[in-house]
């Protein structure tokens, strides 16, 4: 079993087909949904972790790619811009995954670790420079 | 204590880049290393820093006359309110001021994307600002309205004036309700969920001379890259603080008044803040170098984030309230663990000021000083020792 973390962008929205429930039940993919905007005739996301078999997930990507998706397994949804990002650290009680850390005690210089972000989005309140952004 | 060199052996030697200098980061190591006699002989020069917000800020701009001439009586630049009851094209522009139909806190908790630190901001960073400028009109100074479009080059001064700077310690804030709480110190999370801290610790200027021996009025500073100064004692300056074992302040206490030419300055350390449900202002680099004169300023020197105390207070009531109540005190090297204890409970633990910047401060100011570039001066007057600050009475008035 893998867990995979994929953003789905629908140009415009394919809310009708149940496409997660196909997912689930077709593929037997788990799926936690960490973010989601659907609005008919708009485009949407999904961004999800995806639990499952490596076939399954890659079956499961195959039928996802049918429709008008573009699918990213890499693409974030929250970019931490480092020319604004001062290090001050502000953001570090508010990023509950531990994707804001201090990198080096000597220096505390703040890294963004993306793999770690469940896009909680809280580090975009919190930040006092408009470092962390949304890219939606 | 007999001085060992003075200002004037430390300057020829700058001037012949031969001066010994240290950040106030480095020196402890060093110390421990060489033995406080040993290295009191060695080194000049320790420089010290802080990068942090710093709400009382601003500067005064002159933008030359237009024609025909304008006598300002109002202005925004970017739609942020200037001061301009002064002379005809002189503003003064505060760190603090909101943007012309910002919601504010109408839409709680406000975002305050833009205000007065920004504009400074961009100011500093070379960017293209829109000055709108209303007057009544007079005979020598008939223009009674304009827009026009200006950067930091078309000003004949942009000069930082900052009437509180570098605070010498600084409170942590939490809170203790069940409400959020947003505050100049970040957003604090409801029942002790975590804790902020706003000072650079063991590199802070202040706190690597606490009873004011070199740093006083006339003192030549690093302000975020230009060479500046020490024009007067911060407002709220507090001479006469709580003090541990090591003489150094567990309260709020010092504070510079500092001021330099916003044209010679670095965007790096000039940066807008906005806080959530607060309101916006100015992220300042300062760096300050501390001369050797002897052994006992060595000394105070090599203070470390453990032997520093900052009290925490729970910004739901006792700050507001003004009560006076510490629920603790806490270490900054307790703070940067990144995790603490207070009344028992494992707080997490966030903070407004960025070691990572100053520690750029002091190398850049080290850097400076190091060729030749950066002379210290000694300060005209020595800051107040005996002082303390003062609060509002609301009162009736005096019959
Ligand atoms: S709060 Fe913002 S500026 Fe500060 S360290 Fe985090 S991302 Fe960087
Ligand atoms: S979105 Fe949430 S998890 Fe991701 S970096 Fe920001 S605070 Fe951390």
């Amino acid at each position: 079993m893998i867990t995979k973390k994929l953003m789905l962008f629908f140009p415009k929205c394919e809310v009708e087909k149940p496409i997660v429930y196909h997912l689930i039940k077709d593929y037997n993919l788990k799926i936690n949904l960490i973010r989601a905007k659907i609005t008919p005739e708009e485009y949407g996301y999904l961004v999800m972790d995806i639990t499952g078999k490596e076939e399954d997930i890659e079956r499961g990507l195959e039928y996802v790619k049918g429709f008008d998706v573009n699918v990213n397994a890499t693409y974030r949804g929250l970019r931490h811009n480092e020319e604004k990002c001062t290090d001050c650290g502000n953001c570090l009680s508010h990023c509950p995954s531990g994707a804001l850390v201090v990198e080096d005690s000597k220096t505390r210089k703040i890294i963004f670790k993306p793999d770690k972000c469940i896009e909680c989005l809280a580090c975009i309140r919190a930040c006092p420079f408009n470092a962390c952004i949304s890219i939606f | 204590m007999k001085n060992i060199r003075t200002y004037e052996e430390i300057n020829a030697k700058i001037e012949s880049k031969k001066a010994v200098v240290l950040t106030a980061d480095e020196i402890m190591d060093y110390v421990d290393k060489k033995g406080l006699d040993q290295a009191v002989k060695e080194v000049d020069i320790v420089t010290t820093a802080t990068f942090g917000p710093m709400c009382s800020s601003g500067c005064f701009l002159n933008f030359g006359h237009s024609r025909p001439k304008i006598k300002i009586t109002e202005a925004w630049i970017n739609d942020v309110l200037v001061y301009s009851g002064i002379a005809a094209v002189d503003v003064y522009l505060g760190a603090t001021q909101l943007r012309h139909n910002d919601p504010a806190n109408m839409d709680y908790p406000g975002d305050f994307t833009y205000g007065g630190g920004h504009v400074i901001e961009d100011l500093v960073a070379g960017k293209e600002l829109q000055l709108f400028a209303l007057s009544y009109g007079t005979d020598d100074y008939p223009l009674r309205e304009l827009r026009t479009y200006f950067t930091i080059d078309d000003l004949n001064q942009a000069i930082m004036v900052n009437p509180r700077n570098c605070y010498q310690n600084y409170n942590v804030a939490i809170n203790c309700s069940e409400k959020p709480v947003y505050s100049y110190l970040g957003i604090l999370k409801p029942d002790m969920k975590n804790l902020t801290y706003c000072s650079a610790g063991q590199l802070s200027p202040l706190l690597n001379d606490p009873f004011f021996e070199t740093i006083g009025v006339g003192t030549r500073v690093w302000l975020a890259g230009a060479q500046g100064h020490v024009y007067a004692e911060g407002t709220q300056h507090t001479g006469v603080a709580d003090r541990g074992d090591n003489g150094v302040p567990r309260e709020g206490s010092g504070t510079l008044a500092l001021t330099g030419d916003m044209k010679k300055m670095n965007k790096e350390f000039i940066r807008g803040v906005s806080l959530k449900g607060y309101g916006v202002s100015l992220a300042v680099g300062v760096g300050i170098p501390i001369p050797i004169l002897n052994k006992e300023i060595l000394k105070h020197t090599l203070v470390r984030d453990k032997d520093i105390y900052g009290p925490v207070i729970d910004y739901s009531y006792d700050y507001p309230q003004k009560t006076g109540k510490i629920l603790c005190h806490l270490s900054y090297e307790q703070l940067r663990s990144g995790e603490v204890t207070v009344l028992g409970r494992k707080v997490a633990v966030s903070s407004l000021s960025s070691y990572t910047k100053a520690l750029e401060a002091a190398n850049l100011l080290m850097d400076e000083i190091k060729r030749g570039e950066f002379l210290l001066s000694r300060p005209l007057q020595r800051l107040p020792v005996d002082i303390k600050c003062k609060s509002m009475i609301i009162k009736e008035k005096t019959e």
